[in-house]
């Protein structure tokens, strides 16, 4: 069902939890993500603001900063000599030789990833000389010349500083910066928001690009569902902290097997389809505080039913996917739509009405 | 969800405005040219879209509209009678029948008021002799008109106590405190949340259609554009290059630059099936706006054009009527060529095998995989692509 042949096993993420320390306890960010991803493959992160996607991304890399912490879990890379290293337990310095050499990570804000006070040629050759540490001076802004010409940015802007260059050639030169040491796995958070539509497509053709040409798998974390249909291999929807479906992206845009999904793939208005009146999900994503016990998408699910608020679903293969849904088991698959008695979804009657 | 709303009387329109910046640098004092010689009319009960990228000149529009920043040139008419130098008084007046609605409801609302202050206040300005239980019933009319309901239960809460659209409601709520004919909305559904974007944007149209208020719907997506509005104006560098009913616009765009907003925008239908390569394998450098201090001379958009002709870097195109209502400035359709524009597949920017070239040029490292697709940089290759991009409109290109 995928669109490419895709590698051997590259990251195999196990049952990853993330919890933030607070004041009132521990919030669990992300809940027992568990997916394994290919050599070349690109796969989808989409959520809202909350869900938890952010967090997981820094979680593989052990990027993520106190209060959060990585509560229960595993991340285990496989090199390409056959070694397995779970990353989860390793210290800064053990994980040094494995990040930016096999994971790189673009960040969210191009604007505030980039040293302001250095030129671009100089943060290209701190990235290569702590990993080369042979490279010269030389060498390693040849090399930086080249890395940006990669993606389209002509070589004299080693010189540049970040402030000289528009938003979307400082976009592309942290996608080259990421891609400094011939990575095996790019992660992308949000990496074309701050961009306009334009440049986003730019962005993205040069990615697969030279995707194509490197082989890096990516995992490509954004809110915007339909980017990430047009271009990931796999997609998983967060929820929550859980991810609550995952599989191949034709599969989830034609016949999602979680109502969120559903929901969430109905939120964007069709560029040429014909227009009929759409509405988007009831209600607010629940508090991570103060989680519901069964399902988490209970109190906005159209088609929850009374098991759904005490039964917490696992995620199951379902045909090409795997889902966290109770509908998708066959006891449950024809109980009634409950009554709900929910404010939040009283009050969007009102707009609909 | 369109209707004929042009036969309404003109609440709020634009002349030939003109906003250019100052700035004063090392060089000396430039000029910014941000908003060239834009009309822009709303309609009773009519939604209009403005589409552009970021600096396209969008919210410099919609401040001039606000009064926020004087104009350079040109003249503002508020129920036909001209708009100048307003203050005081009049200023409340023009204020009354014009509202702004701002994109970040995290921050436009002042965090230490609960909502009835947040409404009463915005009330009493505007009706002072309003008595408190008159204001009261005003606030909790309010909340209900956007659907916050039971208004009771929201009216002593504070900002931090709702989520992201409920505070774009109370926004709007505030805005329409004031009853007024325009409200101006920059951008009002970007910073919620995808889940709640189509709710806040049904009720926007529910405004229209129940109170008949003219909204100006600032944005970058252009398939939300085309969702509630009426009618699209499409701005690219300062200037307003096409305009009209927003079917027309989406299905038969006529300017280049609204044919590449179209064609970059992420459409899902396009190829859910084709392998992700195959639909950016045409997407080579779709290149940048011009700088707005020396914006090229004619067309703005002839250094990104695939049409661009001889007369496009020398004069300036006039606005020119395609089909009724709908109209575009560019010398296609004066000097012919225009069906160009609803061709299938459309080359924008530097091509793909420029970019190709010199990606493998550039490439420090060892190609790590077998390219399975071929190579692209081959020219025999590229052709095919050509050929079966007439195909390609089945996924949903513009239709004649």
């Amino acid at each position: 069902m995928s669109r490419r042949e895709l590698g051997e096993v590259l990251l195999e993420v196990n049952d990853l939890s993330v919890d933030y320390l607070t004041l009132k306890g521990a919030v669990r960010a992300v809940d027992g993500a568990t997916f394994t991803l290919r050599r070349g493959e690109i796969l989808g992160v989409a959520g809202e603001s909350g869900s938890g996607k952010s967090t997981l991304t820094t979680a593989i890399l052990r990027l993520q900063r106190p209060p959060a912490v990585t509560a229960a879990g595993q991340v285990l890379y496989h090199d390409q000599d056959g070694t397995v290293t779970d990353l989860v337990p390793r210290t800064d310095a053990q994980l040094r030789s494995i990040r930016w050499d096999k994971l790189a990570i673009v960040m969210q804000s191009a604007m505030d990833a980039l040293n302001p006070v250095k030129r671009l040629g100089d943060q290209f050759r701190d990235v290569l000389q702590l990993h080369q540490p042979k490279m010269s001076n030389r060498e390693a802004i040849e090399r930086a010349q080249d890395l940006l010409a990669m993606s389209g940015i002509p070589r004299d802007r080693v010189n540049s500083y970040p402030h000289e260059m528009s938003g979307g050639m400082r976009q592309r030169a942290l996608i080259s910066l990421a891609l400094a040491c011939d990575p095996e796995l790019v992660i992308m958070d949000e990496p074309t928001t701050a961009v306009d539509v334009v440049m986003q497509r730019t962005i993205m053709g040069q990615v697969l690009r030279l995707q194509r040409k490197l082989g890096f798998a990516i995992i490509f974390v954004t809110h915007d569902l339909s980017l990430l249909l047009e271009l990931s291999d796999r997609l998983a929807i967060m929820y929550a902290g859980k991810i609550v479906e995952i599989g191949p992206a034709a599969q989830l845009y034609r016949d999602p097997k979680h109502p969120y999904t559903q929901a969430l793939r109905d939120s964007f208005p069709p560029l040429y389809a014909p227009l009929v009146k759409m509405s988007g999900i009831p209600g607010t994503a629940p508090d991570l505080m103060n989680l519901p016990d069964g399902c988490s998408f209970a109190p906005r699910c159209p088609v929850a039913m009374t098991a759904c608020a005490s039964v917490r679903p696992a995620l199951i293969e379902v045909g090409p996917v795997d889902a966290a849904c109770l509908r998708n088991q066959p006891e449950y698959a024809d109980a009634p739509v409950a009554d709900r008695v929910d404010a939040e979804a009283l009050e969007m009657e009102g707009v609909l009405r | 969800m369109s209707q004929t709303t042009t036969d309404q009387p003109v609440v709020l329109e634009a002349r030939n405005v003109t906003k250019h910046f100052e700035v004063r640098s090392k060089e000396g004092v430039r000029v910014v040219r941000a908003v060239e010689g834009v009309d822009l009319q709303l309609h009773r009960g009519e939604i209009v879209a403005m589409v552009g990228e970021s600096g396209s000149g969008k919210t410099t529009v919609a401040r001039m509209l606000s009064l926020y920043y004087p104009v350079t040139e040109g003249e503002i008419l508020l129920h036909g009678k001209p708009v100048t130098k307003v203050s005081g008084g009049a200023a409340k007046d023009y204020y009354a029948q014009v509202q702004l609605l701002f994109q970040d409801p995290f921050a436009s609302l002042n965090s230490l008021k609960s909502i009835r202050h947040i409404l009463s206040r915005a009330v009493r300005i505007h009706s002072p002799r309003l008595g408190r239980e008159a204001v009261e019933e005003k606030v909790l009319a309010l909340l209900d008109k956007v659907a916050l309901t039971p208004a009771s239960q929201y009216i002593d809460k504070f900002p931090h106590e709702l989520s992201g659209g409920q505070r774009q409601r109370i926004v709007i709520a505030r805005a329409l405190a004031v009853e007024p004919s325009v409200m101006l909305g920059d951008e009002p559904i970007s910073m919620l949340d995808v889940s709640i974007r189509l709710d806040v944007l049904n009720l926007l149209t529910h405004l229209r259609d129940e109170e008949g208020v003219a909204l100006l719907y600032i944005t970058h997506d252009i398939a939300s554009a085309r969702y509630i509005a009426d009618r699209i104006n499409v701005m690219y560098a300062g200037e307003m290059v096409e305009g009209g009913p927003s079917e027309s616009v989406i299905h038969t765009p006529q300017h280049p630059y609204t044919r590449l907003l179209l064609d970059s925008s992420p459409n899902p239908d396009r190829g859910i099936d084709s392998d992700q390569g195959s639909l950016f394998d045409e997407v080579g450098d779709l290149g940048e706006p011009p700088s707005l201090i020396e914006p090229p001379a004619g067309c703005r958009f002839n250094p990104r054009c695939p049409f661009a002709m001889q007369i496009c870097t020398t004069d300036k195109p006039e606005r020119t009527e395609v089909t009724p209502g709908h109209w575009a400035r560019c010398h296609l359709h004066t000097v012919g060529g225009a069906e160009q524009l609803l061709q299938p597949s459309i080359q924008f920017g530097i091509p793909v095998e420029h970019v190709e070239a010199q990606l493998d040029q550039a490439l420090p490292f060892e190609s790590s995989t077998p390219d399975t697709l071929g190579d692209r940089a081959d020219g025999a290759e590229t052709q095919t692509v050509v050929a079966e991009s007439e195909s390609t409109s089945q996924f949903g290109g513009p239709q004649p």
